[in-house]
């Protein structure tokens, strides 16, 4: 699809749509890109943004990131921020993977330490931390301990030993939502979420063993505050979400908004998937608190995968995890709406903040960041391809017209079925073996799908977030092992 | 024998899109369901009918009652690591509802038997359609993977 005709440029960066695009329209859409990016845009990028600017009580302008592409209802890379008294809370505004999200934590390993066992790690990690299809954990809980879990978040995973208390610290929210109220959720959520904590899913989630060389560092002050100060320093990074749990709280509540949004409220949006309530109704109220558990479960499985992660690591160097350093950097949420304070239209106001296949950007010296970020601004946890690499950035004070918030990936160019036809994933493994990327596999198939070209260059989309004004680079990590889903 | 879906490559660039088709409409549903199995397993043949699962759905629109059957099939896929064929289905409509019974068979996964593709997380509502053609019926449902 041709980019808009009627498409301004008020920026390097900055692409509106004005609401005279399409009726309905309460707010602009706003893209934030580079030209090149922009070019590539897929089709549904345009029709979906515009549609997210005539949902009721959508503040500023409808926003979408540098990586974003087609999704559902919402584009992948997709930003509303909703007036809570008149808004309307969506499920297409956030995802069926509720606070799918990345975690990064550190070594004080350099590759040439790690090299020799790099196979073992990756095996074994890849024994440790199940992936693929209906994939369950071992950690083993009770219906009744779940719903538990759900409230509590990642607090519960360090409590029952799966980490250190510092983690929290040092993750989104503290690895917990407050409000979460599991009696809003359905046995079938529970049923589909109880046995898989600790697990990775599959599709595009992975974990990646990284290498910080030094010629990657960017910034070196901010790089060495979060941790990164050796040359070659090994890290390790990964992508899950709420799994089954989260999947099926989305799909309960999709069902009920469907219902309620026209019979209910009188809500017309132009896609089914934008279905909606508003966010002060009884059905919005209880999709927040719904939500909010798999908010907390998403935290809880990142937490116990940690643990896991550090358990592999400490048995192939028979150190402990805290003599290897295995400090966590940061834990960022991709899939959620929150309840945020943001300066707009002058004066500081609290907003239903939605993002979509976007990360909170905070930058220096606002709260809800780790003492120690204050002047730096909050770790960025950007995920690239598995064969191009990864970036840590860090939140800026520019942001405000994203509500501080940044790009997520690289966002796919190439559709799943189109990069199956293309690549074959024994191959893709052995060529990336070649160029020193160990990969384990839970589906050959998977595998292919997540062929680095079927995604837009990570180091473009980072350089438009930089230059837009949204995020800063700090470190680029290069893959060398990977557990994919 | 070629089955009677295909996936599409146009729409949905991060997901999973396919259509599928049949004489009848409970045909297209069963095609649509195993379009959902082959997007999780590679072989949907290596599932063998060891378990029997009983599927009862409701729903005031047709689209509505695909994605209400195969959210069914989604479920049993985390809940019991169940992968299912579907066999004996029946759609009713009375007064503009719709009503599915079927009956699901199939087994936990195995990883060693069935080679597995990508996880379904959710059926979505983007660009859902059940439509009469000239020659039976065709749905397009997009899945989040």
């Amino acid at each position: 699809m041709p980019i808009p005709k009627d498409i301004v440029r008020i920026a390097e960066t900055d692409w509106e749509i004005p609401v005279t695009h399409k009726p309905g329209m309460r707010v602009p859409a706003r893209i934030f890109a580079t030209l090149s990016l922009l070019e590539k845009f897929d089709d549904g990028v345009f029709e979906q943004i515009t549609n997210v600017a005539t949902l009721p009580g959508i503040v500023g302008q409808a926003c979408c990131m540098p990586d974003g592409h087609w999704g559902y209802g919402f584009p992948i890379g997709g930003l509303a921020a909703m007036d809570p008294e008149e808004g309307v809370i969506s499920p297409g505004g956030i995802g069926f993977d509720i606070n799918c999200g990345m975690r990064l934590c550190l070594t004080n390993l350099t590759f040439d330490e790690v090299k020799p066992r790099l196979r073992e790690m990756v095996d074994r990690l890849a024994g440790r931390i199940p992936a693929g299809v209906g994939a369950e954990g071992t950690v083993r809980i009770s219906r009744d301990e779940f719903r538990e879990v759900v409230e509590r978040g990642a607090p519960w995973a360090v409590r029952r030993g799966f980490g250190w208390r510092e983690d929290l610290d040092r993750t989104e929210e503290g690895g917990c939502l407050a409000g979460a109220d599991a009696s809003k959720v359905s046995e079938k959520a529970v049923d589909r979420g109880y046995r898989q904590i600790g697990t990775l899913g599959s599709g595009n989630h992975y974990l990646e063993i990284q290498v910080a060389r030094a010629e990657n560092v960017i910034d070196r002050e901010t790089a060495e505050s979060f941790g990164i100060v050796l040359p070659d320093q090994v890290v390790v990074m990964f992508h899950c979400g709420s799994r089954g749990f989260g999947h099926q709280v989305a799909t309960d509540y999709l069902r009920i908004f469907l219902g309620a949004m026209r019979t209910r409220y009188g809500i017309h949006v132009p896609d089914r998937e934008l279905a909606c309530a508003p966010f002060r109704s009884p059905e919005g109220q209880d999709y927040f608190a719904a939500m909010k558990c798999a908010v907390n479960m998403s935290f809880a499985n990142r937490q116990v995968i940690l643990h896991r992660v550090r358990e592999v690591f400490s048995e192939v160097f028979g150190r402990d995890p805290k003599d290897l350093g295995m400090r966590q950097v940061y834990d960022v949420a991709h899939n959620t709406a929150k309840l945020e304070r943001h300066v707009f239209g002058g004066e500081t106001r609290e907003l239903l903040v939605h993002r979509k296949g976007a990360t909170r950007a905070f930058g220096p010296g606002m709260a809800g960041i780790p003492d120690d970020c204050r002047e730096t601004g909050q770790p960025v946890i950007l995920g690239g391809s598995m064969e191009t690499g990864s970036y840590l950035l860090a939140g800026v004070r520019t942001a405000g017209r994203t509500f501080f918030t940044t790009a997520h990936g690289s966002g796919r160019a190439m559709s799943r079925t189109a990069a199956r036809k293309r690549y074959r994933g024994r191959q893709l493994q052995e060529q990336m073996e070649e160029r020193g990327i160990y990969v384990r596999t839970a589906s050959w198939a998977g595998l292919a799908e997540e062929a680095g070209p079927a995604y837009k260059n990570i180091d473009d989309v980072v350089e438009a977030t930089e230059r837009a004004g949204l995020s800063r680079r700090v470190v680029k990590l290069l893959p060398v092992g990977n557990v994919k889903g | 024998m070629t089955p009677p879906y295909r996936y599409l490559e146009d729409i949905a660039t991060a997901d999973v899109a396919f259509e599928a088709w049949g004489p009848t409409r409970e045909e297209t549903f069963l095609a649509a369901a195993d379009a959902t199995l082959n997007t999780m397993v590679a072989d949907t043949e290596s599932v063998a009918p060891r378990e029997r699962r009983e599927i009862s759905v409701a729903a005031d629109a047709l689209d509505l009652l695909l994605f209400e059957f195969l959210q069914e099939l989604v479920y049993h896929k985390d809940a019991g690591r169940l992968l299912l064929r579907v066999r004996d289905l029946r759609i009713e409509e009375s007064g503009g509802k719709f009503r599915l019974l079927a009956q699901g068979w199939g087994e936990p996964i195995d990883c060693g038997r069935h080679p597995v593709l990508a996880d379904v997380k959710a059926v979505t509502l983007h660009r859902l359609a059940v439509e009469p053609t000239p020659s039976g019926w065709r749905a397009v449902v997009v899945l989040d993977v």
